[in-house]
Parts: C-alpha cells; structure tokens; sequence
C-alpha cells in the first residue's frame, strides 16, 4: 500500500484543489483529509457521512469548589498558568497535564475526558475518505491525525485498495509530523513566491529529517518565472524531483464554487492538462516503484 | 492595544495585511510574527537583527543513582514520555509538555530538569517598528511555549501586531488569547469563507471583537460578504483581486510602497480598529 501526502508548508497553494483533482484520476484509492484544524477537501467531493465517531483526545481540569480549601498548590504547580485567582481552570490556558489533579491535598480537582472532535468514513464519488473535524480551540490535533491515519489504512487493507492520497496540514509542525511517519513520499506544493519558497524549503527540511521522499509541484509558476527557476535550482541541488509546474488558472476557483475537481468542471483546459502530467509523473517516479513498493502491492 | 492577524486558512493575506498595516502606522509599533512554523513577516520588511535567544522547555533527565524505580513520575505524566523499566528510565522528550508533574512527584529528587531547545526568537528593528518573530526548530512540536515567549515582550504603550498562524487549535488560541481586537483575513471563495466560519467560533470563544479584511475581491463570489451581513461581523477593507499586488507579493514587496494609495487604505483600517476597541471598552 502507497500513500502519498500532499504539504505546503506555506497555506493557500493549492494543496487541496490539486487532491481533489488527483482523487479524479487515481485508481482504487481512498482518500485522507489530514488538516483537521480546517479541512477543506469535503467542500468539493460533497461526502455521504457513512459513520461518525468522537474524538476523545484529552482531559480537562475542573476544580470542584465543594472540596477546594484554597491552600494554593495547583497554583504553585500549574505550569500553564491555568489556575486563575479564584481557583478556577481556565479552560483554554490548561494543558490537561493532571499535574494538579494529582497534586491536590484535598482531591478536590476532577479530570473528566473531552471529546476534541469528531472523525468520520465517508462515500465519495471517487472511493472511501476518512475525515475530521477537531473542535474548535481543542488540542491534539496531532493524535487526531494519526487516529484518522491509522482508519485510512485499515480501510484501505479491508477494500483492497492500494493507494492512500492524504491532503495534509500547513506548516511544519505537530499535525503536519503526524500526518508524514511512515508516508511513502511526500508532494510539496509550492508557489514561485518569497514566502513559498521560504515555507517549501523548511517542509523539504521536515522530510529530510524524517527521512520520506519528498517531490515538488509549483503550482501558478507563471505568476513569476524567476521564482519558479529559483525553486527548481533548490530542487536540484537538494535531489527533490519537480513532478511538474501549473499554470494560474481560475478554473481551480470556478471548479471550487461548483463543488467540483477541475477535471470536472472543464477537462481540457490549461491546468487539467498539467496536473495530468504530474499525475502521470508521480506514478512513474522510484519513489512510488521502489522495489518494496512493488512487493508489497503484489502481497 | 494588541492586534491579532488571523485567517482559519492559510494563505489569505495574513502577513500581507499585517506587514502593511505595521508600515502605514511606523512608529509605536511592535510586530510580532507569531507563525512560528513558518514565519514570513521578514522576507517582506528585512528588519534589522540585533537580538537572538534560544525558547527552552524542561525535560527530564533521571539521576539513575538516586531513582528508586517506584513509577510515580511514569503514573502522573499523562503524554507517555516516561517508561520506567526495572533498572533503567526511558524518557521520550519528544512527547513531554514540560508540564513539571514529574519533577514535582519524584520522591527521591531523582528526576532533573534538563533544557530542550524548541526554536528560538530574533529581535529587530525596521521603520521604528519593533519586530520579533519566533522560529520552531525542524522536527520540534511545541509550538505554543515560542508563542507565549514572544508575546512576553508585549509593551502596553506600544500597538502590538500579531500576524498568527493558520488553524483554530492551541497555536492558533496563543496567539489571540488576550487581544483587544482580531482582524480576521479571508478570501471570497468557497474554502475562504468554509475556514472563516470556524476563526469566527474561535473568536466567538475567546469573547474578542472581530472584523474582516476580504482580500482578492473578484475571484470568488459574495457569500463570504453574505455571511459577514447575517453575523453582523464589520467588513473593514476589501483589497481587489490584481495580479500586480500578487506579482508584489511574489518578489517579497510590499503594496503601500509601490502603490502609495494604500496606505491611507491601511491606516483607515487602522481607525476602523481603534474606533471598535473603543466601543467595546465604552460597553464595559
């Protein structure tokens, strides 16, 4: 089993509009939306929710004044900074550490587990997809990924599918981590700009360090052609394979106010027949052939 | 006062908007990146670096001599980053949340505090702005600690920028908890207004007045001003869809520099702020 997880580092690339369009023309896959902060992917494929599950990622303290004798040691402990005056949690500054709750002489703080959010296993019209939504100001957004992860994969041993296509998170950190280990290669979106190039070139850092192979698309390349040479010389030069360029094309914001992949919404115009290309790149690069790749699909 | 620039999405115009509002103001300000994971504010304004420090977290370091094998540091460290085995303690620092809970149970004195580098913040200066920005090292976690860390340096007497990152989770929450006034950054499309929808929760959580910058008016359709008239949510600017303002944007340049119009725009925006911080105080 393949999974390809697409990243940016830099938000509002594309990352989502390029899965979609890659989910219109993978064979016998199922699909993942890793950013659960602020998942997109289900605007365009219009999901049938087939199970929804809660996400109990954490606990939370909540002192129970009945008991509290303001002796002042959660204060003294509270390394967050949580514990107000009136020996109240603040809900949004607790880490749900349980330091307190342990540390309580009078037992008088409780540690109930919350529901962070909500995952689901839809239909689409392109295969299985599992997704989710953390709650809104809620932690853990890493475990939720690889809960969602891990769902994916089972799922796809179960139907017999042999590619997983991951819409990931930006940034580089603890969701982002989350949704790579394991991965077998990595897609970077990238924009000919400053900013781009700057947040692609610390994502390309990530995989590095974590070892995952890892491919670039530039994605509105002829915005600036300088910028865009700039990213396939640091391509180059750090062995990462440009799996193609697509042009600025509105047909990715018409398509997505159609609820549509750009394939969809006009198969042959500029950017369908680019990402087409890369498509076609990205199955035939060593990364997704290696010959363990090639075992373990015939297993 | 304290600004917080947000978005839900990424890739909206937060820096953009917080770069150029920060310039059109000058003096008095501080700007604060606080998109640690990827921080852009500095390829834009190029400050002047005169300051680095590292953010350190605690981590534990077990004196083997003195551990008596007892688990209660495994017991109350709820992240899974303590395995006591029968001679020797694992510690997983990756997973720790420097939360203390094992120093303070250990009751041999066994468990150390050792330092763990997060990332580190640099301090500059540019246009009599004052700027730091934080950077979260590669493969590091804990992104709220360099957050805070920045924001410790919040001067009252100055109007504090903060240009936060994507999302609506706990980095998200550290960079607008305590703001007088989020500015929220969106785009007229269909993702643009989906991810608004869940910053404005957040917002609605924290109790913070909010309102709207909609940048690359044009591209998308109006639902998102549609929305913003039904929730009674200020649009304060609208910036159009121009590809000389993305070209800019490409080679790291700033709008009210090459289109001087916009900067009595921004500084607007910037009385549109004022004037709604003020109602809400007047409220209280």
């Amino acid at each position: 089993m393949r999974e390809l997880v697409i990243l940016s580092g830099k938000g509002g690339t594309g990352k989502t509009s390029i899965t979609a369009a890659f989910a219109s023309l993978a064979q016998n896959m199922i699909l993942c939306d890793a950013d659960v902060d602020a998942a997109d992917l289900h605007l365009i494929l219009n999901p049938d929710f087939k199970k929804t599950m809660e996400f109990k990622g954490g606990h939370q303290a909540v002192t129970n004044k009945a008991l509290c004798t303001q002796c002042g040691r959660c204060i003294e402990v509270c390394r967050f900074g949580a514990v107000r005056d009136t020996f109240e949690i603040d809900p949004i500054d607790c880490e749900g550490c349980g330091v307190c709750v342990d540390l309580c002489p009078e037992k008088a703080i409780d540690f109930p587990e919350t529901v962070c959010g909500k995952w689901y296993i839809s239909d689409t019209r392109f295969g299985p997809m599992v997704h989710a939504r953390l709650g809104i100001a809620q932690e853990n957004s890493g475990k939720l990924v690889s809960l969602i992860r891990g769902e994916a994969k089972k799922l796809a041993a179960k139907n017999n599918l042999d590619l997983i296509l991951t819409d990931g998170p930006p940034g580089i950190g603890c969701p982002v981590i989350a949704s790579i280990g394991q991965a077998t290669a990595i897609l970077i979106v990238a924009e000919p700009t400053v900013s781009g190039i700057h947040d692609m070139e610390r994502v390309g850092q990530l995989s590095k360090h974590f070892n995952i192979p890892a491919m670039i698309c530039i994605n509105k390349y002829d915005l600036n052609p300088e910028q865009t040479q700039k990213i396939e010389d640091l391509a180059q030069k750090a062995n990462i394979t440009v799996a193609g360029r697509v042009s600025f094309d509105q047909t990715f914001t018409e398509a997505m106010i159609k609820a549509k992949t750009i394939f969809e919404y006009n198969h042959d115009s500029q950017a369908s027949r680019e990402v087409r290309q890369i498509w076609n790149n990205i199955l035939s690069l060593p990364a997704f052939n290696s010959p363990v790749t090639q075992i373990l699909k015939h297993l | 006062m304290i600004i917080s620039v947000a978005s839900g999405k990424g890739g909206t115009g937060k820096t953009t908007v917080s770069t150029n509002l920060a310039l059109s103001i000058g003096q008095g300000v501080q700007l604060f990146d606080c998109d640690v994971e990827e921080p852009n504010v500095h390829l834009f304004l190029h400050p002047a670096i005169y300051k680095k420090e590292p953010v350190i977290a605690p981590v534990p370091k077990i004196d083997l001599a003195k551990c008596i094998f007892c688990k209660k540091c495994m017991d109350i460290c709820r992240f899974g980053a303590l395995a006591v085995l029968k001679k020797d303690v694992l510690v997983f620092e990756n997973l720790c949340h420097s939360c203390g809970g094992c120093f303070e149970i250990c009751p041999e004195n066994a468990v150390l505090e050792k330092e763990r580098s997060l990332g580190d913040i640099e301090h500059g200066t540019v246009n009599g702005i004052s700027f730091i920005h934080g950077r979260l090292s590669i493969g590091q976690v804990m992104v709220p600690p360099i957050i805070k860390k920045i924001r410790s340096y919040t001067d009252p007497d100055l109007i504090t920028i903060i240009d936060a990152p994507p999302g609506t989770s706990c980095p998200v929450i550290a960079a607008m908890n305590k703001a007088d006034f989020i500015l929220l950054v969106t785009e007229p499309t269909p993702f643009g207004l989906h991810d608004l929808k869940l910053a404005v929760e957040t917002v609605k959580i924290l109790n913070i007045p909010c309102g709207l910058v909609i940048n690359r008016v044009g591209i998308g359709n109006d639902a998102v001003n549609q929305y913003a008239k039904n929730e009674n949510i200020p649009v304060l600017m609208e910036i159009p869809f121009d590809k000389k303002i993305a070209q800019l944007y490409s080679r790291g340049e700033m709008i009210i520099e090459k289109m001087p119009e916009y900067k009595d725009r921004f500084l607007n925006l910037f009385k549109k702020i004022v004037g709604l911080v003020e109602k809400k105080e007047d409220k209280k």
